[in-house]
């Protein structure tokens, strides 16, 4: 398992970063490399310049700025489930973090590059959008809602650099999973939160790429509970099917795991 | 020598080495100059080549190296052949293909090897093979026996109308016609065995080298059979005689049967070292280890059993067709083959129709795997009578309990294939029910069901055959310092036979198994040897060392009697001491073979040395069994299954050491969960493209999937070997698969699901919960 050869660089700051992006051939930002290195060891992807940006000052950081939680984009996701502010303004999102992978994952994977790579079964990607985040990049700010634009594909700009995401603090909020039994991404996970304003529900792993479900946040808003889910029918026709189960299947763990993230926000876990 | 000799729950020998880094495998050897492998493979099931462009790889940077299948025919190589012949549909023998070891004109799988890129380093190998332009001409393929028995269906081999490569008829037809005309009831089954990966942690590895000056190969690699692996390359592919390769196998990483034969990277490593004069070394990616590892089990099983109104079975009559893959391995016939004895499995039923049909498809070689062939043939017939069971509405414990044989039947004549020599079935199945609390179950399902989950039980009452293969050689060593090597021809790789081997000669010569010496796999260090398969080390190798003990002690009595100048009737031997009766004088053992080496003191008549080699050949097979009881719990909102409880009462024979056979058997135990529950090799129904290529798609079970299991052993020894051990490596795989299924499908019937497909993933578990919804409500 070897990559194809590559020019590796490691930038000080995020202009030299954006500079060396434009001035290679094909670059890729390098974070914290949890899906970049094994596809480029398979092969699958051959960049021919890797610029680190995951040591670069500045962008590890977890702060609150009134009542919104501010985490740097290269922010590891252990640091994020452990951390007091997190798991104080925002427990789903603290064990969401600590969900992710395996330990060896959590220590290296970055929220920033999990955005970025928008893996349609990343957890990340439900969080940012169930809690109606903004993310900031080194160009302009980016509503969730406009972040998330496809499969592997976002509204970021070629060269342009994740810097922090802003989470407001919901009223409440939770998140359940089933995890695909061989690769542990989620098959079908639910994010869902009352902010106040309104109740959003995101769904990932269950589609081609993260989604708000309207039915069941119509359904929470009348009443923030699981049993007003019971009755939401959640439409198969857009969802993944593979080896792993069909398009049913995740429709119906899409309405089982909506029903659990109500019960954990409504717990407090 | 109770502290550690037979019996003793002494602590692994190898652990130390294992668990402190130690260890010292195929890729760890050093070795200067060293150049590497890189495999070109087919990226199509079927396709012809129609040529080779290898000049951009040839000036690559490092490359030293570049053959193609064109090169491999050029040298006439050989190739691997099946060790077993059968006949086909009209009763001509099979079709054998020719299996070389690079493909220069067809390729009839994916992964099929076409070239090899050796260069300086694996980088550069690597990079180099990107380089080989390979021009195919894409052929349609077929993946699924199906599709391949399918009327038109596309060809694998030319020369095999329909795929089918063997047909062949077993048991009594006549007879199981008339018992089945009797039947009260008959129940039928239709079972996919899936098809799996070895998935060994250490993947298949070599290192090849050529001594120019001596015309003599040596190659280092991962094999469960050095002298087995040494006959396939010298004599098959190479065509030179076994003494111009040596095969050396240091610590292996697990193999389970994917490591038992030779795969054509060995020869292909030994053939470049040769043409560019430098050691070349192979390694294995896990990727390239989903494509092209040989694979195990995949075949279709009809199975009816017919019963007469009181449950007695009457006859079973099988219909088993298998998936080879697009080659014959060594032992991919087998598998079909070896074990259909099992069908009659612990009960009086005694007529058996077996029909088998083995087909060619655009697939990875099938191989054994640990049980080969005794999974496929006890889960038939334990999942038939669960069956059978629900049908009549008989439980199936009890159901299983009225079939039983006898213990003052044995040894029993099943009437097909096999008789068996020792068991004690009732023992074993009280014992399981009292550990599983079978008659509690009503109860915890009602707190399950209390709780929204569903409960199920499920049995497995499963016999299997063990070390067919029935000769191993073994030596024991005394140097002339007094101390003990003990030398085997069968190979460690997780059976902790550094410690069982140890234990046995403990037992019998009372020298701590600290201070012996072991000598495997290596065959220029070993007499021939048939290396570890088939549950066979412990019985083969094991009583070999018995007979090479014994005959220590027999030497070892005349030269006491020299030594002490009284005759040999008067001296004993105990615990690793020869004593005279007469004057109470004594000698050990390392006394002995100090004097043993001095040939001025030794009689002429005894001459000199103190070493003993026994080439042992048992009597028979023997017949471990054992009684499976699992509990499962399922969550029906999402179809994940926990297994909640697991319970085996077995019969291995004599216990060498207890906490090696528990070890055996939790990993049979877990390896059987992981076909039952999540494993499975998938390939794409057009293109016959891998789709489960890495552990991100194929299901290998964790830690936590698994449950406590609790296990207790029977003792029954084997009449026929020395130690009465009986195969402890694979029993507990064999009955695995059954118990969990049954105990799944115990959980489903309420809701009217009759049978569930292994794996059993949550997926299509909710599938077919479902599925009986809709039925139920139609």
């Amino acid at each position: 398992m070897y990559p194809a050869s590559f020019t590796y660089v490691r930038p000080a700051d995020l202009a030299a970063a954006e500079a060396a992006f434009r001035e290679a051939d094909d670059p890729r930002y390098l974070a914290g490399g949890m899906t970049l290195i094994p596809t480029m060891k398979q092969r699958l992807a051959a960049p021919s310049t890797l610029i680190d940006i995951a040591r670069v000052p500045g962008l590890s950081f977890i702060r609150r700025e009134k009542d919104t939680l501010v985490i740097g984009a290269c922010t590891r996701h252990a640091t994020v489930a452990a951390a007091p502010e997190v798991r104080a303004a925002i427990p789903a999102l603290a064990a969401l973090a600590g969900g992710i992978g395996d330990p060896a994952v959590r220590n290296r994977g970055t929220i920033g590059g999990s955005l970025a790579n928008n893996d349609p079964a990343a957890d990340y990607p439900s969080a940012v959008l169930g809690l109606g985040a903004v993310i900031r990049t080194t160009r302009r700010t980016i509503a969730a809602d406009a972040f998330f634009t496809g499969m592997f594909s976002t509204a970021l700009e070629p060269g342009e650099i994740i810097t922090e995401v802003a989470f407001p603090g919901p009223r409440r909020a939770g998140y359940a999973k089933v995890r695909n039994p061989a690769s542990g991404y989620a098959m079908a996970g639910v994010f869902v939160a009352e902010t106040g304003k309104d109740v959003r529900v995101a769904v990932t792993g269950a589609g081609a790429c993260v989604f708000r479900a309207a039915e069941m946040e119509q359904a929470l808003a009348r009443s923030f509970t699981p049993d007003a889910l019971a009755d939401v029918r959640v439409a198969a026709a857009d969802l993944n099917a593979d080896i792993h189960g069909s398009a049913a299947y995740r429709a119906q763990l899409v309405r089982v795991m909506a029903a659990r993230a109500a019960a954990a926000a409504l717990s407090g876990a | 020598m109770d502290e550690f000799g037979i019996g003793a729950p002494l602590p692994r020998l190898e652990d130390v080495r294992f668990i402190t880094g130690r260890g010292r495998y195929t890729d760890d050897i050093p070795m200067s100059g060293l150049a590497f492998m890189e495999v070109v493979r087919s990226p199509y099931a079927s396709a012809r080549i129609k040529g080779f462009d290898i000049s951009a790889a040839q000036a690559a940077p490092g490359v030293l190296l570049v053959l193609t299948g064109e090169d491999a025919r050029a040298e006439g190589f050989g190739g691997y052949t099946s060790k077993m012949r059968k006949t086909n549909r009209q009763g001509e023998p099979n079709f054998e293909p020719p299996f070389r070891i690079l493909e220069a004109e067809r390729v009839r799988f994916v992964g099929d090897p076409v070239a090899i890129v050796v260069a300086t380093s694996a980088e550069a190998a690597r990079d180099g093979a990107d380089l080989v332009l390979v021009d195919y001409e894409e052929l349609p393929a077929i993946s699924d026996i199906k599709a391949a028995l399918a009327k038109g269906a596309p060809l694998v081999w030319d020369e095999v109308p329909n795929n089918e490569c063997v047909f062949v008829e077993l048991g009594d037809r006549k007879a199981t016609a008339a018992a089945f005309a009797q039947a009260a009831h008959v129940a039928k089954g239709e079972f996919a065995i899936s098809r799996v990966a070895h998935a060994s942690i250490e993947p298949r590895v070599g290192i090849g080298l050529y001594d120019p000056v001596e015309d003599r190969y040596t190659l280092h690699a991962a094999v469960q059979a050095p002298h087995t692996t040494r006959n396939e390359i010298a004599t098959r592919i190479f065509r030179i005689p076994e003494n111009k390769l040596r095969v050396i196998s240091p610590d292996v990483g697990g193999a389970f049967g994917g490591k038992g034969y030779s795969h054509p990277e060995l020869a292909l490593v030994l053939w470049a070292a040769r043409k560019c004069d430098r050691p070349v070394k192979w390694v294995c990616t896990r990727s390239e280890a989903f494509l092209a590892d040989f694979q195990a089990r995949d075949n279709l099983a009809q199975v009816e059993l017919a019963l007469d109104a009181n449950g007695k079975f009457l006859g079973v009559k099988v219909k088993n067709v298998l998936n080879l893959g697009a080659y014959l391995t060594n032992a991919g016939l087998q598998c079909g083959f070896h074990h259909v004895g099992s069908i009659c499995g612990v009960y009086t039923n005694r007529n058996v129709d077996w029909e088998v049909s083995a087909v060619f498809t655009n697939t990875t070689p099938i191989i054994a795997m640990r049980g080969a062939g005794r999974p496929e043939t006890t889960f038939m017939i334990e999942r038939i009578i669960d069956i059978a069971a629900a049908e009549m509405s008989i439980d199936p414990a009890e159901l299983r309990r009225r079939n039983l044989i006898p213990t003052a039947a044995i040894p029993y004549d099943t009437g097909f294939v096999h008789t068996y020599d020792s068991g004690d079935f009732e023992k074993g199945f009280d014992t399981a029910m009292r550990m599983a609390d079978w008659a509690g179950f009503p109860e915890r399902r009602a707190r399950s069901q209390a709780r929204g989950k569903l409960r199920g039980i499920g049995m497995a009452y499963a016999i299997e055959s063990a070390a067919g293969v029935r000769d191993e050689t073994a030596e024991i060593r005394f140097d002339t310092s007094g101390a003990v090597t003990i030398v085997v021809g069968t190979h460690s790789h997780g059976q902790s036979h550094e410690t069982t081997f140890r234990q046995v000669v403990a037992s019998m010569l009372g020298i701590a198994p600290k201070d012996m010496r072991m000598i495997y796999g290596d065959t220029d260090l070993t007499p021939f040897g048939r290396g570890t398969g088939a549950s066979r080390s412990m019985t083969v190798a094991g009583s070999a060392l018995v007979c090479a003990a014994e005959r220590i002690i027999a030497r070892g009595k005349q030269i006491a009697a020299h030594m002490l100048e009284v005759e040999e009737s008067d001296i004993a031997f105990d615990a690793g001491v020869f004593t005279t009766r007469a004057t109470n004088r004594s000698v050990d053992l390392a006394g002995i073979a100090r004097f043993a080496h001095d040939f001025r003191q030794m009689p002429a008549h005894l001459g000199v040395g103190f070493a003993e080699r026994v080439a042992f050949v048992s009597d028979g097979i023997n017949f471990p069994n054992g009684c499976h009881v699992c509990e499962v719990e399922i969550d029906p909102a999402t179809g994940e299954t926990s297994i909640v409880g697991y319970w085996l009462s077995e019969d291995v024979g004599v216990v060498i050491n207890p906490l090696v056979v528990k070890g055996q058997a939790v990993g049979g135990i877990a390896q059987g969960i992981g076909q039952a529950l999540c494993e499975k090799i998938v390939f794409d129904g057009e293109s016959a493209q891998l789709l489960t290529g890495s552990f991100m798609d194929y299901c290998m079970p964790r830690a936590k999937d698994l449950p406590a299991i609790e296990i207790k052993s029977q003792e029954v020894p084997a009449p026929n070997n020395p130690l009465g051990v009986k195969g402890a490596g694979e029993s507990a795989l064999v009955g695995a698969l059954p118990a969990v299924i049954n105990a799944i499908c115990d959980a489903l019937r309420p809701l009217g699901v009759k049978h569930i497909e292994m794996p059993a993933t949550p997926a299509r578990i909710w599938e077919a919960i479902e599925q009986a919804r809709r039925a139920k409500a139609a």
